[in-house]
């Protein structure tokens, strides 16, 4: 999309989760399931951030989920420098693990209690056969010192228990790191985190993405982070991408209602701008039976008769700007 | 603020301890602050830094081994703590109702919500006739915007921010003066947060309601709050109006928690961080709280700690640099 060479992209991408129902349903003819993502399309430049919003149901973190191949799509093609990921053989898939990794929202689920921090970092390494025991150790520790994790050789024989929760998401973040990896799903990290964490995460994001040169996609529902840290951001309403736009853009040229409302209601961390919101009717609705047409038509105040026929395509509005909805 | 005759709260010098095995975690310590009639206070402050704990004390609530070590907390010249079960059992609900994070868990899997709603007035209110006593809870549903025939469900087959529409009328329906409300909309998404504040805040007029609102969301506390208190490792380190603790924050602590947060209609380049975590409550470091992580540490800092201070009309903070008395 941008002038950057692209790294990842995502054409088409449809995961359905097969619903289990009752035993007369095993005879119908037709399967209910629950449709996570709906035909997503979007490209990731080297070296951008893509943030990608939505509330929670609206597929974000199984889209990031497909781009890395830890769930099969149910169809669609995600390409990793233009090689089809989908089609890769295990071996394949073993390298681009190295190169492709992830971190979750609650950093004390993902690592092992029984694992001291340095294990917790080595252990990839050791994965993936890099470097002598001596060598993974310097490599870690020196890893460690980078992402704020001081005194390394300390924290090194530490276990989770023992960290505070900001050290814990660092060290999620260099054991993702640790195999220098280009590209990295951030699926909600500093969701759990305090506000004086979340500062630091995202700074620390940021300044790896420069020293490093990675590639972020960036989960998130709260807007105001994503504009910190995006080059571009994609929301995501029941599925389906419904705006895709440069950081910029997005902010200050909103174009479908949905993101629109999504901007209104964020609270804003300042008295002055206490503000009418004109927000939509009800909740996000479930995504088993998602309305027709445009998903969005239930709750969207502008909606007019033809919103509810046919899905509205993502059309370039300007340049780079893209927006589904029928009045744009 | 001093005591007035629109005082509704006071709460005076309240300490919290929780002995455990290695020591005693001074939770909460010397805490002072007024709530006024009709006024919504909001408790900021991050997660360990007791302001979840001051809350629940204030309905003698708090979670043994936990237990008020100091202080009181008057409510309309009575104090809360002294008070037995039997007059416990009549404030909670009738005077001062409290809703939490997690609605799901608040709520009963195996009742209805109509039954939540008759066994919590039956209980403040066994005479009250069955009739009446429905009619006042299809009012309220009415008032919180959830159709009447929701009455008949049960928790699970409603979505998140209505389970926490039901929370806060079960928690207004015996017409209480106070609402203490805990992070209410932490499990809620961002669209569904916006409707409930609204909620919340016409709630607040019809019911002419006080609001002690505890949450480490600035964003929310500046939608709704009139003053802020701001809490750090069990003490309070600032109290103001609303628009002090955002434009003219005087305590580092309340300084840095505001330029940290990413704020949606600011253009922020970068956001300040304040380097290392809150202290080990168990040992706390002596003198301010503060002093290790504070960027504008003074020798005095290390050694005595700061009592909350008048500096402006209105405007308190717990901190050496605005010396020792107010001129």
């Amino acid at each position: 999309m941008s002038g950057a060479q692209r790294l990842i992209s995502a054409t088409d991408l449809v995961k359905e989760f097969p619903l289990r129902g009752t035993i007369f349903d095993a005879f119908s003819p037709k399967r209910r399931s629950v449709h996570a993502v709906d035909h997503v399309s979007f490209t990731i430049g080297e070296g951008e951030v893509l943030g990608l919003a939505g509330e929670s149901g609206s597929g974000k973190s199984t889209t990031g989920r497909l781009l890395l191949r830890l769930i099969e799509p149910t169809s669609g093609v995600v390409e990793y420098r233009g090689r089809n990921v989908t089609s890769f053989s295990p071996r394949e898939m073993e390298s681009l693990r190295a190169k492709a990794q992830i971190v979750f929202q609650d950093p004390n689920s993902s690592l092992s209690p029984r694992m001291s921090v340095g294990q917790a970092i080595t252990h990839p390494l050791q994965i993936h056969g890099v470097g002598t025991p001596s060598e993974r150790r310097e490599r870690v520790l020196d890893l460690m010192e980078k992402v704020g994790l001081s005194p390394a050789p300390f924290l090194y024989r530490k276990y989770p228990h023992q960290l505070s929760g900001g050290q814990s998401q660092r060290v999620v973040l260099a054991r993702a790191l640790v195999t220098q990896p280009d590209f990295l799903v951030a699926d909600e990290p500093i969701a759990m985190a305090d506000v004086s964490v979340r500062a630091l995460i995202l700074q620390l994001m940021r300044q790896l993405k420069q020293d490093m040169g990675l590639t972020y996609l960036f989960i998130t529902h709260d807007l105001a982070t994503a504009k910190y840290l995006c080059d571009r951001i994609a929301v995501m309403y029941l599925g389906r991408i419904v705006e895709i736009a440069s950081r910029d853009d997005l902010f200050t040229r909103p174009h479908h209602p949905y993101t629109r409302s999504l901007l209104a209601a964020v609270p804003v961390p300042d008295p002055r701008a206490r503000r009418d919101k004109k927000l939509p009717k009800g909740e996000i609705p479930s995504a088993i039976d998602p309305p027709s047409g445009c998903h969005f038509h239930p709750r969207c105040p502008f909606a007019v008769a033809r919103c509810r026929e046919a899905r509205p395509p993502l059309r370039e509005i300007s340049a780079g700007h893209f927006s589904a909805c029928i009045l744009d | 603020m001093p005591v007035t005759e629109k005082t509704i709260l006071d709460v005076q010098d309240l300490s919290i301890a929780y002995p455990i095995s290695i020591g005693v975690v001074k939770a909460v310590e010397g805490v002072s602050f007024t709530l006024d009639d009709g006024e919504a206070l909001g408790v900021v402050g991050e997660s360990g830094c007791g302001k979840s704990t001051m809350g629940l004390s204030l309905l003698k609530l708090q979670r043994p081994p936990g237990r008020v070590t100091g202080g009181r907390i008057m409510y309309r010249g009575t104090d809360i703590l002294g008070m037995g079960d039997r007059n416990l059992l009549r404030l909670r609900g009738q005077k001062i109702s409290m809703i939490f994070q997690n609605p799901l868990t608040s709520l009963n899997p195996l009742d209805t919500v109509e039954h939540h709603f008759l066994e919590t007035i039956h209980f403040h209110d066994p005479g009250m006739p069955r009739e009446k006593a429905l009619a006042a809870v299809e009012k309220m549903m009415e008032t919180l915007g959830i159709e009447k025939k929701r009455l008949k469900e049960y928790p699970h087959q409603l979505s998140g921010g209505m389970r926490q529409r039901i929370m806060i009328g079960l928690a207004l329906i015996m017409n209480p003066d106070i609402l203490i409300a805990d992070e209410p909309t932490t499990s809620l998404d961002v669209i569904v947060e916006a409707g409930f504040t609204e909620l919340l805040q016409g709630l607040r007029s019809l019911y002419k309601l006080s609001i002690i609102l505890i949450t480490h969301n600035l964003g929310l506390v500046a939608e709704i709050a009139d003053r802020i208190a701001v809490m750090y490792a069990g003490r309070l380190m600032e109290v103001a109006t609303t628009e002090d603790i955002f434009a003219r924050p005087l305590h580092p602590y309340t300084q840095g928690l505001i330029a940290c947060v990413p704020n949606i209609q600011a253009d922020q380049k970068e956001l300040v961080c304040m380097p290392g975590s809150p202290p080990d409550l168990v040992e706390p470091p002596r003198g301010c709280r503060f002093a290790p992580r504070c960027p504008k540490v003074m020798p005095i800092c290390r050694q005595e700690t700061p009592r909350l201070v008048e500096h402006a009309p209105g405007h308190s903070a717990a901190c050496w640099l605005y010396g020792k008395r107010p001129s």
